[in-house]
């Protein structure tokens, strides 16, 4: 079997008293646009963080094929107060594997700020733009790392519809990109999003996948209800 | 007239027109606190923003530590640096008891406390929210307290000021290593305590309202420059400018 993207096996970790995974192996291969769906709880966010490496698994390991570059998304980006071109060309510069000195970074991160739509505030304070704007540099920031696998951790839930769909529309792009698609993994609670975006959903609860099904098939309740009860009753109750 | 009401006119007065005696003593405390304040503004900096990223066995011992340093006494200071540099002590071969650089060492003891602890709050409070973003996009802990403190810097001008004011205030350490010398180390605080004492309201009082103006300036300073820096966000930042942001 080739190596996946990111592969997990068998992971669990432990946040002090609670097991926020448990046994989770699943494999990750390249172009696919994962949703990880499931309540408020149930682990979406250490699975990111764990495939990213910001936790560390107490059992079990995650596996990356060779040279594949991650990049991270947050639901509420930090930007320093600096224009948001420096924003995006402070995160390349701290890229080590890249080694950009300072003029270099900032030449790149005017490129992916006219990616995202945001050449014409590339000189304004990164805090003083709009949530939406703040995602899309967050977003540039993450692309011009230049990552195979883009995780995002619920990119639109504090934004409003219009930004919403400013995020979604990017990361649709990013994702089918003809000169380097992204491989997209993210968390969401938006099951019209993932229907729209999704190749793949990942549903969990309490730690634990209860379903890695294919799009159709998890939207498909007939078929979701016989592979797993407890994703049948989410999506139903999210529906409802 | 009252003896207060006296005093305070006499005060007024001394203030007014710039009587030498008492403006060579402003002078001096000025000169101790901003050196002492300087000195323990840029240990304290790194060492809080260090220690807000850091994470290593027994650093809860170090934070109780340190917290309780905020209310370290400065009698407790001045006799500790006068043990140490006191002939018979380990830095007496210095020769700096009873000297500015004396006063200047006790309130730098006193202020690094204030400067690391409460640096070190601000710093982990945004690495607390936010620290993970920085290490996904490879910071390490140093350049993530670096940054982190940089962006706060706006919060630890605020730091700097309560530091020159604890430092400006005390009486305790100076009086006890400076020895309140008259032409030599005598400084506000000490000066207004001796004063007092002899019954010299006017020069006691007029020192007082020298010593408030002076912090009140600095509170003063501090707020025009943090509304300064919001509004300023709104606009691009000149270190971008210089960088050559684009149009």
């Amino acid at each position: 079997m080739s190596l996946a993207q990111i592969g997990l096996e068998a992971v669990s970790v432990q946040l002090g008293a609670q097991a926020a995974l448990t046994g989770v192996s699943l494999r990750i291969e390249a172009g696919e646009r994962v949703a990880l769906v499931g309540a408020n709880g149930s682990g979406k966010s250490t699975l990111l963080r764990t495939m990213h490496g910001l936790v560390s698994p107490t059992q079990g390991q995650v596996l990356q094929a060779p040279g594949v570059r991650q990049a991270m998304l947050f639901q509420r980006p930090h930007l320093l107060r600096l224009s948001a071109l420096n924003n995006v060309a402070l995160g390349l510069w701290l890229d080590r594997a890249r080694g950009l000195r300072w003029a270099a970074a900032q030449t790149h991160a005017l490129q992916a700020l006219q990616r995202v739509g945001l050449q014409s505030v590339a000189r304004q304070n990164g805090r003083q733009l709009s949530g939406g704007q703040q995602q899309r540099l967050a977003l540039a920031r993450a692309w011009a790392r230049q990552p195979d696998v883009l995780l995002l951790d619920e990119p639109t839930a504090s934004l409003d519809p219009h930004a919403k769909r400013e995020v979604e529309a990017l990361m649709a792009e990013f994702a089918s990109s003809q000169e380097r698609p992204l491989t997209l993994v993210w968390a969401s609670h938006n099951l019209g999003q993932v229907k729209r975006l999704a190749t793949r959903v990942i549903y969990l609860e309490l730690g634990q996948v209860m379903a890695d099904l294919p799009v159709a098939d998890f939207f498909n309740p007939a078929v979701l209800a016989e592979c797993s009860p407890a994703a049948h009753a989410f999506v139903q109750g999210e529906l409802s | 007239m009252n003896t207060f009401s006296d005093s305070v006119l006499a005060a007024l007065s001394l203030v007014t027109s710039f009587d030498p005696a008492l403006w060579v003593v402003v002078t001096r405390s000025l000169a101790v606190s901003a050196t002492a304040c300087l000195l323990a503004y840029g240990v304290g900096v790194a060492l809080g923003a260090w220690l807000a990223v850091s994470r290593f066995r027994g650093r809860g011992a170090v934070l109780v530590g340190l917290n309780t340093l905020l209310a370290l006494p400065s009698v407790v200071v001045g006799l500790v640096v006068y043990l140490l540099l006191s002939r018979t002590g380990p830095l007496g071969f210095l020769g700096w008891m009873f000297s500015f650089k004396a006063m200047v060492l006790a309130q730098f003891i006193l202020v690094v406390p204030v400067v690391t602890a409460l640096t070190r709050q601000v710093v982990e409070d945004v690495e607390r929210q936010h620290g993970e973003q920085w290490a996904s996009l490879g910071a390490g802990p140093w350049v993530r307290s670096l940054l982190l403190a940089w962006d706060e810097r706006l919060a630890l001008l605020t730091i700097g000021v309560t530091a020159f004011g604890r430092a400006i205030s005390e009486v305790g350490a100076v009086m006890i290593v400076g020895g309140n010398i008259d032409g030599f180390t005598r400084v506000m605080t000490t000066a207004i305590a001796l004063e007092t004492s002899k019954g010299d309201l006017p020069l006691a009082l007029g020192l007082g309202m020298v010593l408030l103006a002076v912090v009140l300036l600095l509170n003063a300073l501090v707020a025009g420059l943090r509304l300064w820096g919001e509004r300023r966000n709104a606009r691009p930042a000149p270190v971008d400018r210089a960088l050559g942001a684009p149009a």
